[in-house]
């Protein structure tokens, strides 16, 4: 069972509409009770960094959360801004982030050559593996997904970078490092490279 | 590198959906839902759905139909027709939908557009421009499905709607609709360039070459269809197709 954490930011349902597509269990929860069970999280997020991490405050769920995945080492993915919470900080606000990957998150800024690229980063774009993970199980073939952000994470720890990915230049698409995971694009909108993504978190 | 999104744009009205030629004459090409899961099959970019009828018939979006859309769609999908409150483009969002296009409630209530993007991020906000020329070759506004023509020029309500807050512009040409002549690469042009927003090319792709047109010449970000996507033949026998993502790459990308 996946519990996707509800804390008040972005369109859960659609989430959960492709878990059940690809036949994996899943529930929507803010209730601390169910988290602290959860055998997998998901922690999605559309908006702003700071009302992000004031959410999860507010409803008393950074401890929860840094147990369960610090401690107790269940499988978490971060999506879009649900990634950007897993680092430390972000040029977007003032805010402290979870702090579980070690990286902070930057705004796009292009000039010279690439002043002609708009931000957000929106649409589809590919992604290139910078090691391997179990998240990407049997996904040989060239690779695309959907994104939609302003903002993208830097890696401090070179060896937790998951996915790459070319806008202007190379940034960091995703995360992993144990336990913990994170996706800067959309898997549930990203049709069968989603799905595909999804069915091996749930298979974890 | 980012690709350049081929987006099927498809009209509801009723429980149906429609394809129109010059917004008149809509033809049924069948049902929305069978629509959604044929394009997930085809690994489409992105959906566009309008409802002609809502705005005219003043009755706002369709609720349940957009649901359920939602729960078929595993691609990005934005919504208009009928929306003049940003109570109703909470609940679009909350029910799935990535954007939300304006057209008619951007003349009559700009603030809404400036609201919705405070709200939900400007990348979730959508404008729709339906432009017809003239006898004399100008450019003109119509809202209400084509019905009202409007006193401003595209490229001035272009500029409006992006210092509004609107994150994405749809260029839509009356005259081309479903003619499938090509996009209208001035207009384009002539928007594209006026705006740091991106720009979604509409009304007139007949064929591949035509989007990569819209792209290099009319600088559009994203490239919108209808006939080219439900018809088939020179009988436009109903056919729900989609290019190959190889044809589309080789075309555009």
């Amino acid at each position: 069972m996946i519990t996707i954490i509800d804390y008040g930011l972005g369109n859960l349902g659609s989430i959960l509409n492709m878990l059940k597509k690809i036949g994996a269990k899943a529930q929507i929860s803010s209730s601390l009770q169910e988290i602290e069970r959860a055998e997998k999280l998901l922690l999605p997020g559309v908006g702003a960094f700071d009302n992000g991490m004031a959410q999860l405050r507010a409803r008393g769920m950074v401890e929860l959360l840094n147990w369960k995945a610090l401690e107790q080492k269940v499988p978490v993915l971060g999506i879009c801004l649900g990634m950007q919470l897993l680092g430390n900080r972000s040029e977007e606000g003032h805010e402290s982030g979870l702090g579980w990957i070690d990286g902070q998150s930057v705004r796009f800024s292009f000039d010279g050559a690439n002043s002609g690229l708009k931000v957000p980063h929106m649409g589809w774009n590919l992604v290139a593996n910078s090691k391997q993970s179990a998240l990407l199980k049997d996904m040989l073939e060239e690779l695309r997904f959907y994104f939609v952000h302003s903002y993208h994470f830097a890696c401090n720890q070179p060896q937790d970078e998951l996915l790459k990915t070319h806008y202007g230049f190379d940034f960091t698409s995703a995360i992993e490092k144990n336990n913990i995971m994170g996706v800067q694009f959309h898997p549930e909108k990203s049709h069968k490279f989603g799905m595909r993504l999804l069915s091996n978190f749930a298979n974890l | 590198m980012l690709k350049t999104r081929v987006i099927p744009c498809l009209l509801l009205r009723g429980q149906g959906l429609v394809k129109t030629v010059k917004f008149k004459d809509p033809k049924y090409v069948g049902d929305p839902i069978n629509a959604v899961k044929i394009f997930n099959d085809k690994e489409v970019d992105e959906l566009i759905f309008m409802d002609i009828t809502a705005t005219i018939e003043k009755r706002g979006p369709n609720f349940k139909m957009i649901s359920e859309i939602a729960a078929e769609c595993f691609m990005p999908f934005g919504y208009g027709g009928g929306i003049s409150h940003i109570d109703e483009v909470r609940r679009i969002i909350n029910v799935g939908a990535e954007k939300v296009i304006l057209n008619t409630a951007a003349h009559l209530n700009p603030n809404l557009i400036e609201e919705a993007a405070a709200q939900f991020g400007s990348q979730s906000i959508v404008v729709a421009i339906d432009i017809k020329k003239s006898i004399f070759g100008k450019a003109e506004v119509f809202i209400e499905s084509g019905q009202k023509k409007v006193r401003i020029s595209p490229v001035d309500l272009a500029k409006r709607v992006e210092q509004l807050g609107a994150g994405e512009i749809i260029v839509n040409s009356i005259d081309r609709d479903g003619t499938g002549e090509g996009y209208d690469i001035d207009l384009l042009n002539k928007i594209s360039s006026s705006v740091h927003i991106p720009i979604v090319a509409s009304g007139g792709a007949g064929k591949l070459a035509d989007f990569r047109e819209a792209k290099t010449r009319g600088g559009a970000s994203a490239v919108a269809a209808g006939s080219m996507f439900v018809f088939h033949g020179k009988h436009r026998a109903v056919l729900i197709t989609y290019p190959e993502y190889a044809e589309l790459e080789a075309s555009l990308n």
